[in-house]
């Protein structure tokens, strides 16, 4: 369902963040991209989320290239993607029901479903009483619940998460964790980034290594070697 | 399409409120912004009057020799009439200026007495022109010295009050100017504040923008409310405003109509209140959406 061919990013002539990346992701895999900072996960998944556009070659989502997709398709494409990052990024003016909400609003979907999706989406990640809690009410964990759940609400057929326990505590981390093995096994498509050596180790999933942009790597039931 | 306009206004709104202090700040400046154009806009209208009133007061008087027919005279006046420049002419025959004379001087005895010993009334008949701008009085005067008046025209006051008039008028023309500059500028000073203000605000809001995009919100969705916002800012702003000027007019006017031609500051105010309401709102609500509009888009760049 995901293709990369030959993937470069250049941001100029002797900062490459990627090189000549290829590999290919199948539906509801679980797929953990590992290396150091400065490895290029973020770039990889800011490039699969068309933020960015590659320097060279070719990223095919559902056989589509995205690299040439109009600036009116942009949307309706991040739509297929949830996302979670290291520091949340939760709308700050809106509460945990609201920030889950925005997602579906934004898609353009009815106040019926809306309101019948987000409390289960909110049960899912356990958080039923704190709907009305604006983020800054709201512990670390419970912030990349809320983006979690915002991720999830509009059933993505691809979950990115770029970091998702790095400002977290072991014991929140884990929750995160399962979180995303569960979400893995309803059948969305997970791509984790993370340079935490114990989850990747403990998941026993398909790993892909990159060094200074160059993929050196890739293992079924892979451990963190770098 | 209509949800997602409910949803826009919905959001607008509920931003506007949660963010009190940014719009109470933001507001204020606008605040400021529509007092000083309403200011402005005042002081332009009690300008105009004091000037005009100014303007009205010059005129130039042609006097007749003292043996010019009537019939001459009104000949003369019909010629003068058909000139541009010409606004209205009055005649003042020589009893008329007798009259006015004897009335100008009933308290100088000795004047008029002398005047009574007199076999005939030495008071020459007159035409009073006044000229739609003050710069026209100089032509008008030309055309009556051509050979064709000459004769019968004993002076024509121009001449004396040349220094004085040409003086006002550059005076008149000048203020006029100048006016319009420091308005001009004011305003544009005063709009560049506003708009920096709204940019601000939204500057706070650049990483909301940015997460909005990446969770898949189409460009409008995410302008919208910001435009909505904008735009409450502006009728707010308005609001507050006219409630500001109401008992500021009320409490000046009488200390201020007593030198100005223009009347009642006050009931000035009152009768073209619809008329500031309107004209305030449309430059709040441009003002504060165009910002808006502005600003946001600098955040909404895709890839």
């Amino acid at each position: 369902m995901i293709e990369f061919k030959n993937v470069s990013k250049y941001y100029s002539e002797d900062c490459s963040a990627l090189k000549e990346v290829t590999f290919s992701i199948k539906p509801k895999e679980f797929v953990s991209f590992v290396g150091r900072s400065g490895a290029g996960k973020t770039t990889l998944l800011r490039l699969l989320l068309k933020e960015e556009n590659p320097s060279e070659g070719e990223i095919l989502v559902d056989g589509k290239n995205i690299v040439t997709l109009k600036q009116k398709e942009i949307p309706i494409y991040r739509r297929k993607i949830g996302v979670v990052f290291q520091d949340f990024k939760l709308l700050p003016n809106k509460t945990a029901y609201e920030n889950i909400a925005f997602a579906m609003e934004a898609a353009g979907r009815l106040e019926e479903e809306i309101a019948e999706d987000v409390p289960q989406i909110l049960s899912l990640v356990e958080l039923v009483d704190k709907g009305d809690n604006f983020p800054r009410q709201l512990s670390g964990g419970e912030k990349q619940r809320v983006a979690i759940g915002r991720a999830l609400v509009h059933k993505p057929d691809i979950l990115m998460a770029d970091e998702p326990t790095g400002n977290l505590d072991p014991l929140h981390t884990w929750d995160i964790i399962r979180l995303l093995c569960r979400i893995n096994e309803l059948g969305t498509t997970v791509i984790l980034a993370t340079h935490d050596r114990e989850i990747i180790n403990a998941l026993s999933k398909r790993v892909l290594s990159l060094d200074r942009g160059r993929l050196i790597r890739d293992e079924e039931n892979g451990r963190y070697i770098v | 399409m209509f949800t997602s306009f409910k949803r826009i206004l919905k959001w607008g709104i509920t931003n506007f409120w949660r963010n009190g202090w940014l719009s109470t700040a933001t507001v204020s400046i606008m605040v400021l912004t529509l007092l000083v154009i309403t200011v402005l806009l005042m002081v332009n209208v009690v300008a105009n009057a004091v000037l005009e009133n100014l303007e009205n007061k010059i005129d130039i008087s042609v006097y007749f020799k003292l043996q010019t027919e009537e019939e001459q005279i009104l000949n003369v006046k019909s010629e003068l009439e058909k000139l541009q420049e010409v606004e209205v002419i009055t005649y003042v025959s020589q009893n008329e200026a007798l009259i006015n004379f004897k009335e100008k001087h009933k308290d100088n005895p000795v004047l008029l007495q002398s005047l009574e010993e007199l076999d005939i009334n030495p008071l020459e008949a007159s035409l009073n022109i006044k000229a739609r701008e003050t710069n026209q009085y100089a032509s008008i005067t030309q055309f009556l010295e051509s050979v064709q008046f000459k004769d019968a025209i004993d002076k024509v006051n121009y001449l004396q009050n040349k220094e004085v008039i040409e003086k006002l008028s550059k005076i008149i023309t000048d203020v006029k100017m100048g006016g319009l500059i420091i308005t001009l500028l004011l305003t544009l000073i005063v709009f560049l504040v506003t708009f920096n203000a709204i940019r601000l605000a939204i500057y706070s809001s650049r990483e909301e923008i940015n997460v909005m995009r990446l969770v898949g919100a189409s460009n409008w969705f995410i302008r919208g409310p910001f435009l909505i916002e904008g735009t409450l800012y502006g009728i707010i702003a308005t609001i507050v405003t006219l409630i500001i000027l109401y008992p500021t007019f009320y409490f000046l006017s009488p200390k201020i109509s007593g030198f100005l031609p223009i009347g009642n500051v006050f009931s000035y105010f009152i009768s073209n209140l619809l008329t500031f309401f309107l004209l305030l709102l449309v430059v709040g609500v441009v003002l504060g959406g165009f910002s808006s509009f502005i600003a946001v888009r600098k955040y909404l760049k895709q890839v």
